[in-house]
């Protein structure tokens, strides 16, 4: 139970083509992970999965059937969205319990599974409140509930965690993947924030205008990334491009280095340049060189570097983890 | 930098609140003491404030001069009718409009609201012809239907607001979780839109109550509501303030009780979306 198709999925809102062409396999029990910049597609593909939207062409499988004209109530499938969408007038309770209901289950049934949900989430003390006097976590959390309840084929997430702060976001992140790995459900979780994407997925899938830019796990994606477009969005600070006679060197038109993956000297090392701002995060330091001919890299040393803004520093990449990328900006081995 | 409020300020403010208050309310008490003055005193020069033999004579006569009860329940009949019969057209076209709209829905919304914007003499002889040859003239049926027509536009305006005030997110979860459009709207809409279809309503009440032309134009003496009542004792018969003002008042009480008793609601509902 839980397996997710999609072949040729098509959207156009009215001339506008959103989403190109899609195919996708999302397989059972897997946390999936849609990560792109705004715009990209990624909240209209997961509606286009959810019912919420209507495919133009192509067909969606849900378990190996055919659900492209599924009604969202009948496929079976819990979304969880950004801005809750609790009802306002039921209390937790009967929010937890309300797609129970809707599926006619007994009253003393419902009443063990809500009672079982809020255990999960600790919510058994706010059962009776409104959702107005919960916190921003706590109604996420009973968002949750709605969505486990009544165990459907599959979640759905629509950037869950976006309207907390980031401490809270950081717990919830935990949860979430805690109750991945309990309840072993399949899960689409759409972000644009790609720290989500690479610390929950199994697999991530980056969108960029409309159409798959790459799909792999979250290691793939950073140790080899397909093109431009993932090699700088995967990873923070990210990836630094330098093109000119740096990549020429290499015989590519661009090359990619991670900031992680360069050493920086007082003298000496296979690039110079001067040292501008500095961000001391404590564990790091983010040090941003000024260079000649290749613009400003981002380099990361450690927490205690003696370096300061207006030093002059060489810079020493790893070799072998420079990426190439040649002028369709398509990595090359 | 905060707003600093200074004693001084607070107090001018408070007055000037009160003076505007009053001034505003000044015309309704006026009317309320006249009626309890003799028509002597009630044209008297220099007026007098409360020191004036109060009686209860201007109401004995209007009771005896008409039937303020038949009057009374036409009012109620027709500001009712027209608001329920309004409810139920408009709250399937407000609903449409606020979630399924299409390109035209904006342009439709204004040709709506610009009927409001035409005097409505200008279609009174029209109307009236209409009215005269299919025999509604001076009935409460003819009334309801015009004052529901008239009242449309603003009751459809109103829940339209409050509908686009519901986040569309709420209702694709209800779909989420299962519920048929049955259940998304028993469960789900209503419960959410009852503050603002019974702030509609109430307003609503009130418009029709207090609506003038129509119900003087159109009814004679079977349908006329308390307007008709109250304008009975204007000129024809030379001026009688104080008659005058205890049929007034009279007419007023209900719809002004109902305020009262309605104003968290009805301030709630004009100010609905306004803060969040």
């Amino acid at each position: 139970m839980g397996s997710i198709t999609l072949q040729q999925v098509n959207k156009k809102f009215g001339e506008v083509n959103v989403i190109p062409s899609i195919d996708l396999q999302v397989e059972e029990g897997e946390f999936v992970v849609f990560v792109g910049p705004s715009g990209c597609g990624k909240s209209t593909l997961l509606r286009l999965i959810a019912g919420l939207e209507d495919v133009t062409s192509g067909a969606v499988l849900i378990d190996g059937k055919d659900a492209t004209r599924l009604p969202p109530a009948k496929r079976q499938l819990s979304m969880v969205f950004q801005s809750y969408a609790l009802y306002p007038h039921m209390s937790v309770r009967a929010n937890i319990a309300f797609p129970l209901k809707m599926a006619g289950m007994p009253k003393a049934e419902i009443d063990a599974k809500v009672a079982d949900a809020a255990e999960t989430l600790n919510l058994t003390d706010y059962l009776d409140r409104k959702p107005r006097q919960l916190s921003g976590g706590q109604r996420q959390r009973v968002a949750i509930g709605r969505a486990i309840v009544r165990q459907p084929s599959a979640f759905l997430f629509d950037e869950p965690l976006s309207n907390l702060d980031a401490a809270l976001r950081v717990n919830m992140r935990l949860e979430i993947s805690e109750l991945h790995q309990q309840l072993k459900a399949t899960m689409i979780y759409v972000t644009h924030d790609q720290v989500e994407a690479m610390t929950m997925a199994d697999k991530i899938v980056v969108l960029n205008k409309g159409q798959v830019e790459q799909v792999g796990s979250p290691l793939d994606l950073y140790r080899s990334p397909a093109n431009l477009f993932v090699a700088g969005f995967i990873g923070s600070p990210r990836m630094n491009f330098i093109r000119g006679a740096a990549a020429a060197a290499f015989g590519v038109e661009t090359i990619g280095v991670r900031p992680e993956h360069m050493t920086i000297l007082s003298e000496g090392g296979t690039w110079q340049g001067t040292v501008g701002v500095t961000e001391h995060l404590g564990s790091d330091t983010f040090l941003h060189v000024h260079t000649e001919d290749m613009g400003t890299l981002t380099v990361r040393a450690g927490g205690y570097v003696g370096f300061k803004p207006g030093d002059r520093v060489g810079i020493t990449p790893d070799a072998d983890r420079i990426h190439k990328f040649d002028g369709q900006g398509k990595a090359v081995k | 930098m905060a707003r600093r409020v200074t004693r001084t300020r607070k107090w001018a403010v408070t007055i000037i609140a009160w003076a505007i208050g009053i001034l505003i309310f000044f015309p309704i008490l006026w009317t309320f003491l006249t009626s309890f003055k003799t028509e002597g005193e009630a044209v008297a020069m220099p007026p007098s404030l409360l020191l004036f033999d109060w009686t209860l004579d201007n109401y004995r006569e209007v009771q005896q001069r008409s039937d303020y009860f038949m009057h009374f329940l036409n009012s109620v009949t027709i500001s009712l009718g027209s608001t329920v019969i309004g409810l139920i057209i408009a709250v399937p076209a407000a609903w449409a409009m606020a979630f399924q709209p299409t390109k035209r829905t904006k342009d439709l919304l204004m040709w709506m609201l610009s009927t409001k914007m035409m005097p409505a003499v200008g279609v009174l002889v029209p109307i009236y012809l209409i009215f005269r040859d299919t025999g509604l003239l001076d009935s409460r049926l003819g009334l309801t239907i015009i004052l529901t027509l008239i009242d449309l536009p603003i009751i459809i305006w109103m829940l339209y607001t409050y509908f686009k005030e519901i986040p569309t997110e709420i209702l694709e979860a209800a779909r989420m979780d299962g519920a048929s459009l049955y259940n998304e709207i028993v469960h789900v809409l209503t419960p959410m839109a009852v503050p603002g279809i019974a702030s509609t309503l109430l307003l609503n009440v009130i418009l029709a109550w207090n609506e003038a032309f129509w119900t003087l134009n159109l009814t004679a003496a079977q349908a006329a509501p308390l307007t008709a009542f109250i304008a009975s004792y204007s000129s024809p018969e030379g001026l009688f303030y104080a008659k005058l003002s205890a049929a007034s008042t009279m007419a007023i009480a209900p719809i002004l009780i109902l305020g009262w008793f309605s104003q968290k609601q009805l301030v709630r509902g004009l100010t609905f979306g306004a803060v969040k």
